[in-house]
């Protein structure tokens, strides 16, 4: 897993490569995690490259959500694909994440 | 999958990954069964070792993780062992109540579960045995049994 971070106006786009899993979501926390520290508060992270995410991966957003609207900001996922979708909707995570279709439907008027 | 498939892995979470894609890559099915092996049997496999390497195991490197596949009359079952002193499945929340849908953990019992046609644990509760049935369509099946 690779990710590559942008920023669009205000908010910060984390884009992934690849699965989120157990081996590798603590690459990803820290990187959203310094990027908070810096001030920054919006943040979008896109799935349009991933395959598959793990409970652990999953684990992983929740705590990072958290800690971002606890700093008053917001995360937001885009591009999951019909798996993801699908996890998301088990676990019932898509009523604690506002998803969008696409990177450009998540910025839009974040 | 034309035979039984038995691996022993070594504790590092690194390595799930690729072990799956191992087991995945020696499984075969028709087109109509690719969803439920990819998005269901990995999920639950992927899951089963996670949970015997960190919680079974403890992140022990010198301790193993076992895991035996086999396919038969269209049902791939799935059992991976570790060398913890086991746990009580039952002792894991729903992670989807509304007081549990927040924590940062819990859910990959709840997704083999939701995932796989049968979960069953040994009495000790080190050994998980996974069951998916191939032979009643495609698409994704949910509701196992535990």
């Amino acid at each position: 897993m690779s990710f590559q971070v942008s920023k669009v106006n205000d908010v910060t786009l984390i884009e992934v490569e690849g699965q989120l899993i157990v081996g590798n979501r603590q690459e990803l926390k820290q990187g959203v995690l310094d990027k908070l520290e810096g001030g920054d508060l919006k943040f979008v992270i896109d799935f349009a490259n991933t395959g598959y995410i793990d409970s652990s991966g999953l684990g992983v957003l929740v705590s990072l959500s958290k800690k971002i609207r606890e700093q008053g900001g917001e995360l937001r996922l885009s591009s999951l694909n019909e798996d993801l979708r699908t996890l998301f909707e088990l676990t019932k995570l898509d009523t604690l994440f506002r998803i969008a279709d696409d990177k450009d439907q998540a910025l839009e008027g974040f | 999958m034309d035979e039984d498939l038995v691996l022993e892995i070594p504790t590092d979470v690194h390595s799930i990954a690729g072990a799956v894609d191992y087991v995945m890559s020696r499984c075969v099915a028709g087109q109509m069964h690719a969803r439920k092996l990819n998005l269901n049997f990995r999920v639950g496999l992927t899951e089963a070792l996670s949970n015997a390497m960190m919680y079974g195991n403890g992140h022990d490197p010198s301790k193993n993780v076992v895991v035996e596949v086999v396919m038969s009359q269209g049902c791939l079952q799935a059992t991976v062992r570790d060398q913890g002193t086991g746990f009580d499945p039952s002792s894991i929340p729903d992670p989807t109540l509304p007081e549990n849908v927040s924590r940062s953990c819990g859910r990959g019992l709840f997704l083999m579960r939701e995932l796989l046609d049968e979960v069953c644990y040994n009495e000790r509760g080190n050994e998980v045995t996974l069951v998916l049935r191939l032979e009643s369509g495609g698409g994704f099946e949910g509701s196992a049994q535990a």
